[in-house]
Parts: structure tokens; sequence; C-alpha cells
């Protein structure tokens, strides 16, 4: 880490290459293209390059004693049972990484690993891969249209973004959504919940070598994808939940839909629990791995279904209930451990809770408009502008200048499959945010990875990675 | 990339609105009360939108930070939830640092609201009272610029190293910045 990287003004130095540039064209061949390969001996004195082999510049990893310490969090420094810290020689310890392209990091992520042996002593994320500005762009979109960029983030999970993004729009507008309107949008993201949950147990088996899992998964989430693009016309990225309500109405038969929807989801669980939960293979690879503290969960942030397989009773859906879903009964299902197989337990379990709205949802489905009825939200109907100038009028100034909303600042939460989606909003009264700020489940995740992956060995690793269920598009934005 | 592109489109009575926030009554939440009475410099606001809970605001000076934050925690919010910064450009102070805690407990969110000035944008750093708090301060210094003191790896997170301003600036251009991908320089 270079001290240039804190210029205040912004104009921040390029850090300088680890090697001289004369040194590093003397590598190269004629054409500039191809680097000698060095070999170094094995017992002699190791060379510079080798030494500096994993030096990152401004993100490679600090010495231990600089490090953010993760044993000042946990309040103790694990020592191995069989190598006292003593006996290790420093060369013993190797820095690897793992990623930005393994199949195991769903996405691009990288981890810096020290391993000494198996065992992994320190882990350092690094994300930025896949960043893309979002927060920037929404800054530049109309309330409007801010949907089709939030529903980018999390692509497992799109309605959910969209959601959350139209609530915290709706606050400042000061609208109400009619209830039918308020109750799809309840239907929709449950529903997005469970394909998003299926699609993580199928790449967790994956991941931990039940490789026929990925199949099942997908299989039973395609059902749901179909309904999807029934309602939306689109597997993904629906811009389907807006400001206002929804974009338009369930098709005829939807409920015919959705009960085929819990014949095939629900025949699937229960093989899925059959195939892996006697499984000793399964188990012994899951059960004490990966473990997370309530305590550390605070102090990282992490929530959704990691903080409640380590024990913490908190769903937004419970604690700050939004779009009518204090209205449906479900439970909240809790783990006991903190560890991979508890964090298994509880996605299978909220598929379960998941289910059972959807299916008062149906039973309970209100009538009525699935929009607000503010003009200055909603554009009038198709024939009314045909015969009303105002409506006309109306109609172009949404679609041209979009609705304005008042100055404010708001935060919006909802429970994203993968735990506390926010965002925080300020509006200063123009048609487009003045800045949207989104706090996403997975950023406090991966910053997390370090405290439940040190000390774990390599294999381990991978399973803690696949347990928590990042999606590095989330992260990155 | 130059940095003369200021947005125009946002009328300044708007603005004088923002700062011209109501004087505030104390939101009669016993945590935010001795809150209060502790730090009498501290002032509140609160938002209550149509539906959902009530938002409460504390806005406090930078010197304040560290002290109201631990008394914050102390209070029994012990989650951290998010940070962020907010550039609001031709307002003092320009950037806006934006805590936000939870209390699980109490079932209650707090927002700490840090105003920092545009021509010496350095806050303390939240991390010794908050580890979670480490990456987010990352981002806010990587697209912000906001210099957190304390923190020990403040470093680019988002971004290529080799970046070179703060792109959610508000006077940041849009487009047309060249792709530099980290390491290309060593290799081609």
């Amino acid at each position: 880490m270079s001290d240039t990287t804190r210029t205040p003004e912004g104009e921040t130095p390029a850090p300088a290459a680890d090697r001289p540039a004369d040194e590093t064209n003397g590598r190269l061949d004629a054409d500039g293209r191809r680097r000698e390969h060095e070999i170094w001996v094995a017992g002699t004195e190791e060379p510079d390059w080798i030494t500096n082999a994993t030096d990152e510049g401004a993100q490679e990893m600090l010495p231990r004693d600089l490090d953010p310490a993760v044993s000042v969090q946990r309040g103790v420094t694990v020592t191995d049972d069989y190598l006292e810290e003593e006996m290790i020689v420093d060369d013993e310890r190797q820095i690897i990484n793992m990623g930005p392209q393994h199949p195991a990091t769903h996405g691009v992520l990288r981890l810096h690993m020290e391993l000494e042996g198996e065992t992994v002593r320190r882990v350092k994320p690094i994300i930025g891969y896949l960043h893309t500005g979002m927060e920037k762009t929404a800054e530049t979109l109309p309330y409007m249209s801010g949907g089709t960029n939030v529903t980018r983030m999390d692509y497992l999970s799109p309605l959910n973004n969209e959601l959350c993004y139209a609530l915290v729009v709706e606050q400042l507008l000061g609208v109400e959504i009619p209830s039918r309107g308020q109750a799809i949008r309840v239907l929709m993201t449950e529903l997005n919940r469970v394909s998003s949950h299926l699609i993580w147990l199928a790449t967790f088996g994956m991941d931990i070598g039940a490789l026929s899992m990925m199949i099942y998964g997908f299989r039973e989430r395609e059902a749901i994808l179909a309904f999807f693009e029934k309602v939306t016309g689109l597997r993904m990225n629906h811009n389907y939940i807006r400001p206002g309500g929804v974009a338009a109405d369930l098709p005829d038969g939807w409920e015919d839909d959705v009960e085929g929807i819990f014949d095939v989801v629900r025949a699937g669980l229960d093989d899925y629990q059959d195939l892996l939960n006697g499984n000793p293979i399964f188990l012994d690879r899951t059960q004490g791995v990966g473990v997370i503290t309530p305590k550390e969960a605070h102090q990282y942030g992490v929530t959704g279904p990691i903080a409640r397989a380590a024990g913490i009773n908190f769903d937004l859906r419970k604690v700050f209930p939004y779009s009518g879903i204090e209205q449906y009964d479900f439970d909240v299902p809790l783990g006991k451990h903190g560890d991979v197989f508890d964090r298994y337990l509880v996605r299978t379990e909220e598929i379960r809770q998941s289910l059972r709205i959807v299916e008062q949802v149906l039973e309970t489905m209100p009538g009525g408009d699935y929009r607000t009825d503010d003009r200055k939200v909603t554009p009038p109907p198709r024939k009314r502008i045909d015969e009303s100038m105002e409506a006309l009028i109306h109609h172009f100034k949404l679609f041209t200048e979009g609705f304005k909303v008042p100055v404010g600042e708001a935060y919006q939460a909802v429970e994203s499959p993968r735990g506390e989606l926010g965002m925080y909003l300020v509006s200063k009264g123009a048609a487009k945010p003045w800045r949207l700020h989104v706090r996403t489940p997975s950023f406090a995740t991966v910053q997390s990875l370090p405290v439940m992956m040190t000390d774990l060995i390599v294999a381990d690793v991978i399973a803690t990675l696949a347990s928590l269920d990042p999606v590095l598009g989330d992260v990155d934005r | 990339m130059s940095d003369e592109s200021i947005p125009q489109d946002e009328s300044l009575e708007a603005q004088a609105a923002v700062e011209a926030s109501p004087a505030l009554e104390l939101p009669g939440d016993p945590i935010l009360v001795e809150l209060a009475a502790a730090f009498p410099s501290v002032s509140f606001t609160s938002f209550e939108p149509l539906s959902g809970p009530r938002q409460d605001t504390a806005i406090v000076d930078r010197d304040e930070l560290l002290a109201f934050v631990q008394a914050v925690k102390d209070a029994g919010f012990e989650t951290f939830i998010d940070l962020c910064a907010v550039d609001h450009l031709n307002r003092e102070p320009r950037y806006d640092v934006v805590t936000i805690l939870l209390s699980m407990e109490h079932a209650k969110r707090l927002i700490i609201r840090v105003g920092v000035p545009g021509e010496d944008p350095t806050i303390p750093s939240i991390t010794s009272i908050y580890a979670g708090a480490n990456f987010y301060e990352r981002e806010a210094w990587d697209l912000f610029g906001v210099i957190f003191e304390g923190h020990t790896d403040l470093t680019r997170i988002l971004l290529p190293d080799e970046w070179s301003g703060h792109p959610l600036r508000k006077n940041y251009s849009v487009g047309s910045v060249p792709v530099q991908f980290k390491g290309s320089f060593k290799s081609s």
C-alpha cells in the first residue's frame, strides 16, 4: 500500500510499478509480448522476483500486525492442534490467489489466501471486477427507468431489487399502492426468493461434489422462471415492479401456474432432503464448517439466512414489514450453530415458508387496480389519451420528463434472499435521484469472509463460500 | 477528463429547502432522548413515511462522531448496516457521510449524518467501533474521496488501483474515461 493513494484532491498519482520499467523491458521479446520464464533453483537464495511475486500494489495483504485483525474481533487467536505457532517458520506460509476466474467463486471474486500447508491462515477478499458504476448510472435515469438499473444488480433476485427501489421512491412520493398491487408484489418477490434459494442449492451442491443437485435445482427453478416470463415478459431483469405499482396485471390462469409451481418445488424439496440430509459425506463437509457467531454477524452487518443460521432472530418481513406482508402467516426458521449445514437447513425451510406465503396470496388475492391511480405517477389508460387533452399531456410529460419526487432523504430495506437489501435515496426535487446508495447484502457477506474462513482447510473454504450465496454483481454494483 | 461539467438541472431553492430542515423536536423515544441529553450539540430529525417505521436521523459534528457512535453502540445498536457518502456539491459542508445502525433488540434504526467540508474531506473512521465499516469506508473513499482517518487499509475497492479521481463526485464528468484494467501496465 502506498501513501499516494490518500491524496485528498482526488488526482491520485498512479502508484509506481512494482518493478522498474527498464527491468521489465529487459524481459520482453522484440515484439514486446512475451516474457522469459525465470527459473530459480531450490535451495539457493530467493531472488527478488520470487519474493515480490505476490506483491499486488495497493491490494497486497498488509503485514500481520497491520491487518484489521480478525483476531481482535473474534477475541481469540486460534492455534492449530498439532502445530505450535512457534514452530512455524515464515517460509512455510505462502500467499496464493483463488480467482478471479474460479468456478467456485460464483462470479469474479478473488481471494488472497495465506496458506500454511493446507490450512488457511488469512484471507483477503478483493472485489470490484464487476463494478459498472450503477450508483452513478442511477443518477442519470428518471425514476421510472431506474428499475431497469437496479434489477441488474442482484441478478438472481431482480424482483426484490425492484421492490426495494419502488418502495424507497414511494416513501418520498407519499403514494399508496392498492392492495392488489401489494399482493402481486409479495407473490412475485416470494417466488423470487424460492427461485434464488433453488439456484443456491444447485450451485452449493455442485461445489461440494453433489453434482446431481445442480441439475435438480435448475430443473425446479425453471418452473418459476417460466411463470415470471409469462407475467413480466422476461426471465430476468424484469422491470416489473415500478414506483406506483406493478407494470401489468397478472395474466389469465395465473392461479393454475402457481399451483403447478407448488407441486414441482415441494416434490423437489423432498427429493433434495432424501439426497442430502442423511448423506454422511455431505454432513461431514458442512457441519461445523465456516462458523460465524452472532456477535461477529452484528459487527460485520451480516444479515439474512446466514445470520439466522447463527441464531439471530431477525427477519425484516417480521420486524419492519413492507408491502402488506404482515397479513400473511409464516415462520422464521433459525439455526443454532451458524455453520454451513445450518445455512442449508434454514434456506430449505425458507423455501417452504415462502411457498406458504404464496399459497395465502393465492387464496386471498384482492381485486381492484394493480397500480396507484395517482395521475402524477401512473400514465393514463390508453383509451383516455384519445379522448382527453389532459391525459395526452400527462402521458407525454411522464414519458419525456418523468415525475418529480419531493425533496428528502429516505432509507428503505427489504428482506432479499441474501439478507437486508437497503436503498438510501436522496432527492432534491428533480425527476432523477440526486444520489441512490444501495446497501447490498452480498457486500457485507464478502467482507466477513475472513472471519469465517480463517483457520479452515482449503476444501472447506469452497464449501463456506458456496454456503454464503454471494452474487458478485450485487457486491460490485 | 474534465472536472468542469457541473450538473445545472437542480434548482437552488430545492437545495435551500434541504438545508433549512425544520428545527427538530425530539422524537419521543427513550433511547434517543438519553442520547440527546448526553450530546447537546447533536440534533435529531425524523421522517415519517406513509408506511413503514419512522426514520430518525442524528446530525452529528465530525469531531464528536467517535464518541457519539460509541454511545449509540452502548445504547444497544449492535448491528452495523450501512455507510455511504453523498455529494451535495454547492452546499457547505459539501459531503454528507451517512451511517445506518440497527438495534435488533429495540427494532430500531438510527441514521447518523455527518457533514464533511469539501476542502478538507476527512472524517474519523469508525472501524475501531464497528469492524464492518471497513469495506464501506473504502468504498466511500474510492468513489467520493472522503478520507477516513484511522482506517488501516484505505485503498481502492471497486475501481482499479490506477484510477484517478473519484467518480461519484458530482463534478466528475461521465463518459470518455479510458478503461484501465488492473495490472495491464505490467504485461502489455
